[in-house]
């Protein structure tokens, strides 16, 4: 075909039509493929809530229990852990707890229902590692010399204070998660459901 | 008079270019003479390539991607390469070599990528060989990273978290990016089981692509040599190159011996360190993954440190967005920004031969940062040494991004007209 011949602009037309219906075809056909790749109905109700019995946790002792594939900590904190959060103050990013994350009977100084049992999820608001207890106070920590206990991310150095709250300046943007709970009894606690919601 | 194998090489001729792509990809493709150790790495790099698409067959016919736990409470995965390892016949050897030629494939391509740096191998008109062989590279890290999760240890899992959660700072679509990727909450049975299908379906045809077109690319131009000037600029009565000699047999031979130098260092390590002290086989994932415990010190295998440290290294927060994201943004960028650098450098010659000080000075304070950042990367962070991974990251990106003009005010030896051989 030469180059000066006449276009037939009818045909053109018919093949543009022809080649975006069939581009439609292929996207259509691409949403099932993308949709498998997101969470299957059975992921999605794996979320049932997990009942935790702290009546054997003294105080200062931490325990873990898993809720969603994710490690939540109960801690039962002592008089010196909840005064230490008086310290941490104006060290953390956010002291008040104004990100929401917390549910809102968790968003106080102490960020919990019971100022003596810390419930969070113990993932690093970084990149998800689980920060390990350091609960031990000064030099001994092995944190540094004014450290007045909390967590420490292993992955990336993330200071947490015995609230969950992040410390300034550090890779994590936010304090722990608190996930919704509520005390069955004294000494049972149920996470994922604190019957608001 | 025509023998009977003749006649078989016309008929096939006649039906496909057997011989004429023998000819112009082997026997009749003329590379430099002057050849150093340097270029062994390229063919190499394709021999490990083999030992892990051969050892990789091998290892899925035992491997089982399922992380629910068997009857002794062990994941399924997991427990299939501690079965591979101790119970299939030959099987430690052929986990081995597919670990170790993980290890394997990412010195001699580090070497392959530092051998172009020398001699300019990505100026024009190689700068299309050179952008396919960075993104052979980003594809090699993505099959690294999926195929490490596999065994379902605490560092493949802990690992996976890390690395998949970097995805969900990327503002707006970060956190369902990150969902579609894991297919779970939670790093779980459906991430091992779309990891393990990209390990060993998706990511090693895009690879074997990418080589493809790599190699095509560097056929058509031909190769640099380590005096980075053109072979083709002189040629015979022939129009083959002055310089040039058939790649077969001459660097087929050549390359042979390479292979074998390689095979002795590799075995030995094979036979008496696969582990390799604990960098190619980190120890915590002799423990099988568990959600609930990151165990106290976790860092990447060693060939992703000194990218993973400036990962770390990103500490401020810029314009509203989390320091993390401005972290997942320079990783990305210290890998993508190797793309770039045909167009970065502006030097009148290629090769660091006749280079002047400024540049081989510039290079060598580049090659000790790198080094830092890939040792601070298996470290757990302190203040100090994060200090050192942010002077060493900006060193890294100066390196590349002051090219143009350091690469121009540098003084130049005058390149020679042909190739130096002795």
């Amino acid at each position: 075909m030469s180059v000066d011949q006449k276009m037939d602009s009818g045909r053109r037309q018919l093949l543009v039509a022809t080649s975006a219906v069939g581009g439609v075809a292929v996207v259509a056909t691409a949403v099932p493929f993308v949709a498998s790749l997101t969470p299957s109905e059975r992921a999605k109700a794996a979320g049932a809530p997990v009942e935790a019995d702290i009546g054997k946790l003294a105080p200062g002792e931490m325990m873990t229990v898993e809720w969603r594939g994710k490690p939540v900590w109960i801690l039962r904190r002592t008089p010196e852990m909840l005064a230490s959060l008086e310290k941490t103050e104006p060290l953390v990013s956010d002291p008040a707890s104004e990100k929401p994350m917390q549910p809102e009977y968790a968003q106080n100084k102490h960020r919990s229902i019971n100022p003596e049992y810390l419930v969070a999820v113990g993932i690093c608001t970084h990149l998800g590692c689980s920060p390990s207890d350091k609960f031990k106070v000064g030099a001994e920590s092995g944190v540094g010399p004014d450290w007045p206990g909390g967590f420490l991310c292993p992955c990336h150095g993330s200071l947490f204070d015995l609230a969950g709250r992040v410390y300034r300046s550090m890779p994590a943007p936010d304090n722990l998660e608190i996930p919704p709970y509520k005390f069955l009894a004294d000494t049972r606690i149920l996470i994922g459901d604190d019957g608001k919601a | 008079m025509t023998t009977k194998s003749q006649e078989l090489m016309h008929w096939i001729d006649a039906r496909f270019p057997l011989t004429s792509t023998w000819k112009a990809h082997l026997s009749e493709y003329y590379a430099p003479k002057n050849f150093n150790f340097w270029y062994f790495f390229g063919s190499l790099a394709l021999l490990v390539l083999v030992i892990q698409i051969v050892t990789g067959i091998f290892l899925v016919m035992h491997y089982k991607p399922d992380a629910s736990v068997n009857a002794s409470g062990i994941p399924v995965a997991f427990a299939s390469v501690e079965y591979i390892m101790r119970e299939v016949p030959g099987g430690w050897l052929i986990r081995y070599l597919h670990s170790t030629g993980a290890s394997a494939f990412f010195v001699v391509v580090y070497l392959h990528m530092f051998r172009g740096l020398l001699y300019g191998s990505y100026r024009k008109p190689r700068e299309l060989i050179w952008v396919f062989g960075t993104l052979i590279f980003l594809a090699l890290m993505a099959e690294a990273f999926m195929g490490y999760l596999l065994p379902w240890g605490q560092m493949s899992f802990w690992g996976a978290q890390v690395i998949v959660n970097l995805f969900s700072a990327i503002p707006v679509i970060g956190p369902d990016l990150s969902l579609v990727i894991r297919g779970d909450y939670v790093v779980s049975d459906a991430t091992l089981n779309r990891f393990f299908s990209f390990h060993v379906i998706a990511v090693p045809l895009v690879l074997i692509g990418l080589v493809l077109a790599h190699i095509v690319a560097l056929h058509e131009v031909g190769s640099n040599n380590p005096d980075g000037v053109e072979i083709k600029k002189k040629k015979d009565a022939n129009g083959i190159p002055l310089d040039g000699i058939p790649f077969h047999p001459y660097y087929t031979v050549k390359d042979i011996m390479g292979v074998v130098g390689f095979l002795i260092v590799f075995s030995a390590i094979l036979f008496f360190a696969p582990e390799g002290g604990g960098y190619f086989l980190e120890y915590n994932n002799f423990i099988p993954a568990d959600p609930l415990k990151t165990p106290p010190h976790i860092a990447p295998v060693w060939y992703f440190t000194p990218f993973y440290s400036i990962l770390r290294a990103v500490t401020y927060p810029l314009f509203g967005v989390d320091a993390k994201f401005w972290g997942v943004v320079a990783m990305g960028a210290s890998v993508v920004i190797i793309a770039f650098l045909p167009w970065l450098d502006r030097s009148p010659v290629k090769s660091i031969r006749y280079k002047g000080g400024l540049f081989k000075a510039i290079l060598a304070v580049f090659l000790v940062a790198f080094f830092i950042l890939g040792y601070l990367g298996v470290l757990p962070p302190t203040p100090g040494r994060t200090l050192v991974a942010q002077i060493c990251s900006v060193l890294y990106f100066a390196f590349f991004l002051l090219m143009p003009w350091y690469s121009k005010l540098d003084k130049c030896k005058p390149e020679p007209e042909r190739v130096t051989f002795k």
